[in-house]
């Protein structure tokens, strides 16, 4: 930490304290965790890398990420380039958005995201399907999946056309309340 | 010649700020994905067009012009509905909502066809960004609308320079450059006025009107919003940033500007003192959080055990915070100044260990029961003296002792309720458990905290069994239990448990009772002494177990069967405490009847004293350690919380390390030669547990806030308590417990324990305001020695160190005349709130009731459409232009345009369409045949082929 000043500049750190919910040091500790995952592709500074991305794969290998059923959707959702590559710029966009102070209805948002697993802008009967499959592994008959889904979808579903747009989606995990606690990584 | 070099300038800079004003527009657009992207640089194009062409004086018309024309149109076609009210310049507030809506309308459609025209040309449509970035904006219009309404103002403004940038090109393009470029400029003059576009070049700032100024004002607030709330908007990071630039620039560019006159400079001023505070609140926010300690370890334990177990760690951490503000408060004005700067040790009999105790008062056992010297230190209420100023400073120690016992209960009260406030603003609207049962289940019961191997296996487990129990819930939802049997039981149990509070409360008032005889023999053994405590830590141990296990007949959901579990151990700690406190109290009379013998032997000797002192003026060796004194009650109340305090951190140190570690390395190492599986069979190892740990903090926490008025180090002893209690749990969870197999929170526990909390403190404030009230403190020990109650001391200040007005302010305060009303006026603002609260809260229930109704009867529709629809797919059938003209036009409607309606609708009417019978206003935008969406087959919605099995409805099984 010793190397604040050369890393970033005060007004890139300054930027991103607008940009993000993070302080200078939490900052500097993200930059650090980033530049450890590849030390050989990031270096040191920030200015030098202002452009240089890191393979997803290489991010999920992240302990707070590993075990996360959803890795590779949420590192899909943050990344900017459809190559499956992240910057650092995105690296510290996700980890604020899932840090605890961000308001509900942007997490809200990005779950939505996450959750939507072919990207259809709804969460339908194959998102709930794939999210069960990666909940419980192959532990439910499919009878039991098709109730659960059906269940999810009679729930939530305000308008009832069979699938849950954003408004529905928000409006069932805003009142939550375990969602703030639980859509969080600390870093 | 200068005055055409004055107007390129000023051109230049409208186009410049043009340019800026351009972007800050299209933020409120959604530019997320790459077309946005692209149409961002669309929009941007005029712009810069326009500065080449004024830089360079080059007529080229660019072919990216031509292709924008389609999209011009539009923008002129929005814009033209909203020309006239902008060049009036100030709206009337009539209008001002006329048009609001109006725009919404407007923009609403414009997009559409702006989608539309995207679709086709990509195929695949990003209408999502659009979509929730409207539905922020909407949020925003809700949330201050009339800066919205500024906003639609200024975007009419820019949209329209933009347009008539555009048309210029035109003109320019077909007229030749020079001219076009000086058309430009007359027009840029004349629209100056109109528009806000002024620059901080010298010249236009001296024909800065009123109404400009306020315009740039209103503009800058705006980009200061923006900057403030960048953070909470859904963009990408690169986006973020150059918003953020743009913005900054635009606000450093045009702040100066404003002002005018003399006012000029103050705002310079102002402007500056802004940033300067903005700055320093960014320092001190950073070094508050490089301030809260153990965010690392907190972390460990999060990951291991999600976020309930890590839940217990920040309430510790957050007690710690507290505990340490009333350290400091404590420490720092009460117990430092008397050691500074009051008498030292030995000066007063107060401060001296008394003759008879000397031999033992370094022993020690004597210590450790907190007697000998530790008695009568600083520590304790007797070793204050009532000397009513000391040291240099004249510091008025007793004041500070009685406001410092106030404060710190004010302190507290006020930070447990500003918790809970926020925490009640936090989750306010918590939904009716049963509404979202399976959707909660499945979309916030991972933790993503978690990140350790074999506690994400556990959460798996977890979740699946979760899943398992709700999914036979749901199939024997229907099924009838015997009702008798279960009330009989609930009955029983309630019985038992009751019992069991009875039984234990009479307990420990039995044991206090024989320990009061116990004060009258020589030689007690240690049994005797402690004997209360061990009973209380007994009870403490073993009767939560024993409530459990009866609570098992209850059969209730482990949700509930927590709570009444907390509060079934809450009562009995309370008991027990309050039963401790009774017998403190029989306690503190008892040596209130010794006093008062003590006292006259006393003042008949310091009378003696004083005779032979006036006599024979000479000192008399009497040593204070031989001085005859009373009891001190305060000092024995303290000394009573300080030993409970200790036992009680010695028990949950000992259970800790016997019930879980002991527990753990017998179970780890002689699992290799015994004959079951110790470790998955029965004893297994410790989960941790929870609510008994947070509720044991609680209490700890109101035996401080009881003594510490009596005992000042107490607060102290708690500090270092929950230091190594800290370290000590974190290793111990750490090393040997196991996550829970069956995690589950508490909903909203946080406000859960805080309401605890604030109970406790409440009823810890209670005995201590009624000793403060009604008992006359001892006559030669503690700050308010002499005094026949202690709050004197407030009015002994008011008189002597006050101007006499305020003591006549004091005593016209303190009259009942003025205190009646006062409660009067309270107790009917409190009436008033509680009924208003109560409106509301009729008010929620019945818009509540009316959504479950909608939602019912929209179920109902469409159950009755399914049974209905095989006829009216027949009827569809036979009719031609159904088939023909519907088809492809509905569909790319369907794409296009539905998450805009969506959105309108707050998505209430967007799926209406398919389903549904539409509203009549969707007639206006959607040929008049809803059903056709959600039945033709094969009808990709979204782009994506195959987005997977929908709902089964007898709509696709006609097929």
């Amino acid at each position: 930490m010793g190397s604040k000043q050369s890393i970033f500049t005060e007004e890139q750190l300054d930027e991103y304290q607008d940009c993000t919910v993070f302080t200078r040091k939490e900052i500097l500790r993200l930059y650090h965790r980033y530049h450890s995952l590849a030390p050989e592709i990031v270096p040191c500074h920030f200015n030098d890398c202002a452009d240089i991305k890191l393979p997803l794969e290489l991010i999920s290998e992240m302990p707070e990420l590993k075990e996360n059923p959803f890795h590779q959707k949420v590192l899909q959702v943050f990344s900017e380039d459809k190559q499956n590559k992240m910057s650092f710029n995105d690296f510290l966009n996700m980890f604020s958005i899932l840090s605890d102070l961000t308001p509900q209805h942007l997490k809200a948002h990005y779950a939505f995201k996450v959750y939507d697993f072919n990207s259809d802008n709804f969460i339908c009967q194959s998102d709930v399907e794939v999210m069960l499959a990666k909940l419980t592994g192959d532990e439910l008959s499919d009878e039991e999946v098709q109730l659960v889904c059906n269940k999810v979808m009679e729930e939530g579903d305000l308008d009832g056309d069979g699938k849950l747009s954003f408004t529905d989606f928000e409006y069932m995990i805003t009142r939550a309340p375990d969602f703030m606690s639980t859509f969080h990584i600390r870093i | 010649m200068v005055n055409t070099n004055k107007t390129k300038k000023n051109n230049r800079e409208d186009l410049e700020k043009i340019g800026i004003q351009i972007d800050a527009d299209e933020t409120t657009d959604t530019a997320e994905e790459e077309d946005d992207d692209n149409e961002e640089e669309d929009i941007k194009q005029p712009a810069k067009i326009r500065k080449k062409q004024n830089n360079r004086k080059s007529s080229k018309p660019s072919d990216e012009d031509e292709d924008n024309s389609d999209e011009d149109t539009k923008l002129k076609a929005r814009n033209n509905r909203r020309r006239l009210p902008v060049q009036n310049g100030i709206r009337k507030n009539k209008n001002d909502k006329d048009d609001e809506s109006d725009e919404e309308k407007s923009t609403d459609t414009a997009k559409n066809s702006r989608t539309k025209a995207r679709n086709k040309d990509n195929g695949k449509g990003e209408e999502s960004d659009d979509n929730s970035e409207l539905e922020g904006e909407n949020k925003k219009t809700r949330k201050n609308p009339v800066h919205n309404n500024n906003r639609n103002n200024r975007n009419n403004a820019n949209k329209r320079q933009k347009d008539e940038d555009n048309k210029k090109v035109k003109q320019a393009n077909s007229r030749g450059n020079r001219k076009g470029e000086k058309d430009n400029g007359k027009d840029k003059k004349k629209k100056g006025k109109s528009s806000s576009s002024s620059s901080s070049s010298s010249d236009s700032e001296d024909t800065l009107s009123e109404g400009e100024l306020a315009k740039v004002l209103e503009e800058v607030e705006e980009k200061k919003m923006l900057i403030a709330a960048i953070r909470t908007k859904a963009w990408r990071m690169k986006r973020k940033l150059t918003t953020l630039k743009e913005s900054q620039e635009f606000v450093e560019k045009f702040e100066g500007a404003l002002g005018k006159g003399k006012g000029r400079k103050f705002y310079a001023y102002k402007v500056m003192m802004m940033k300067k505070w903005i700055k320093f609140k960014r320092d001190f926010e950073n070094f508050k959080t490089s301030c809260i300690p153990w965010e690392m370890k907190i972390k460990e334990i999060e990951s291991h055990f999600g976020s309930s177990v890590a839940s217990y760690f920040i309430f510790l951490r957050w007690l710690y915070g507290i505990n340490l503000v009333l350290f400091s408060l404590t420490f720092g004005l009460v117990v430092i100044p008397e050691v500074l700067m009051g008498l030292p040790y030995g000066s007063i009999p107060r401060k001296t260990v008394p003759r008879k105790e000397q031999p033992t008062a370094m022993d020690f056992s004597v210590l450790w029961e907190f007697g000998g010297y530790i008695k009568y230190s600083a520590l304790f209420y007797g070793y204050y003296n009532n000397e009513r100023m000391i040291g240099v400073f004249k510091y008025r120690l007793p004041l500070s002792y009685f406001m410092v016992g106030v404060g710190s209960f004010g302190y507290s009260l006020m930070v447990v309720i500003r918790t809970m406030a926020r925490n009640a603003r936090e989750n306010g609207i918590d939904g009716d458990d049963g509404d979202f049962n399976f959707s909660w289940k499945m979309f916030t019961s991972w933790d993503y905290l978690i990140g350790n191997p074999e506690t994400a296996d556990n959460k798996f487990a977890s979740i699946t069994t979760s899943f398992k129990e709700s999914i036979v819930d749901e199939e024997e939802s229907q099924k009838d239990e015997n009702i008798h049997l279960r009330r009989f039981l609930i009955v029983l149990a309630n019985f038992l448990i009751f019992c069991c509070l009875a039984g234990s409360g009479y307990l420990i008032f039995y044991v206090v009772k024989k320990s009061q005889t116990y004060s009258t023999l020589e030689e007690l053994t240690w049994y005797q002494k402690n004997e209360i405590d061990i009973v209380m830590a007994l009870l403490g141990m073993f009767v939560p177990p024993l409530f459990e296990t009866i609570a098992g007949l209850e059969n209730y959901h482990p949700r509930i069967a927590l709570k009444w579990q907390l509060w079934r151990m809450f009562a009995l700690f309370l008991g027990n405490l309050y039963t401790f406190l009774l017998a403190l109290i029989d306690q503190v009379n008892a040596q209130l009847a010794e006093e008062e013998s003590i006292k006259n032997k006393t003042l008949a000797m310091v009378n003696s004293f004083n005779f032979t002192n006036s006599t024979s003026e000479s000192i008399p060796a009497i040593d204070p350690a031989d001085f005859p004194r009373g009891p001190c009650w305060e000092t024995g109340v303290g000394l009573e919380f300080t030993k409970l305090t200790v036992s009680d951190i010695l028990v949950t140190y000992g259970s800790i390390l016997v019930g879980d570690f002991l527990r753990a390395l017998f179970v780890r190492f002689i699992n290799y030669c015994w004959c079951w599986d110790l470790e998955y069979g029965f004893p297994s190892y410790t989960e941790f547990d929870i609510s008994g740990n947070v509720l044991g903090l609680i209490f700890n926490q109101g035996m401080i806030w009881m003594g510490t008025f009596y005992s000042p180090g107490l607060i102290g002893i708690n500090i270092l308590r929950l230091l190594t209690s800290m370290y000590f749990q974190c290793w111990a969870v750490m090393c040997c417990n196991v996550p829970q197999s069956r995690v589950f929170k508490a909903s909203g526990s946080n406000n859960f324990y805080m309401s605890l909390l604030l109970l406790i403190l409440f009823l810890s404030l209670l005995p201590v305001i009624y000793t403060i009230m009604t008992f006359t403190p001892s006559f030669d020990c503690g700050p308010f020695s002499g005094k026949t109650k202690m709050f004197e001391v407030i009015m002994e200040t008011i008189q002597n160190d006050f101007p006499a007005f305020i003591g006549k302010l004091f005593s016209y305060a303190s009259n009942p005349g003025l205190i009646l009303p006062g409660i009067l006026l309270m107790v009917l603002a409190i009436y008033y709130l509680n009924a208003t609260s109560k409106t509301y809260e009729t008010a929620n229930l019945e818009l509540k009731r009316k959504m479950q109704m909608l939602r019912d009867e929209q179920k109902n529709r469409r159950n009755n459409k399914y049974t209905v629809n095989p006829m009216l797919q027949d009827l569809e059938d036979l009719l031609p232009n159904n088939a023909n003209v519907n088809k492809p036009e509905s569909n790319q409607i369907v794409i296009g345009k539905q998450p805009n309606e969506a959105t309108r609708a707050n998505g209430k009417h967007g799926k209406e369409m398919t389903l549904a019978p539409p509203p009549p206003r969707m007639v206006v935008t959607k040929p008049p045949n809803p059903r056709q969406v959600s039945h033709i087959p094969g009808q990709p919605r979204s782009g994506t082929p195959g987005s997977g099995p929908r709902r089964p409805s007898p709509g696709q099984s006609r097929h």
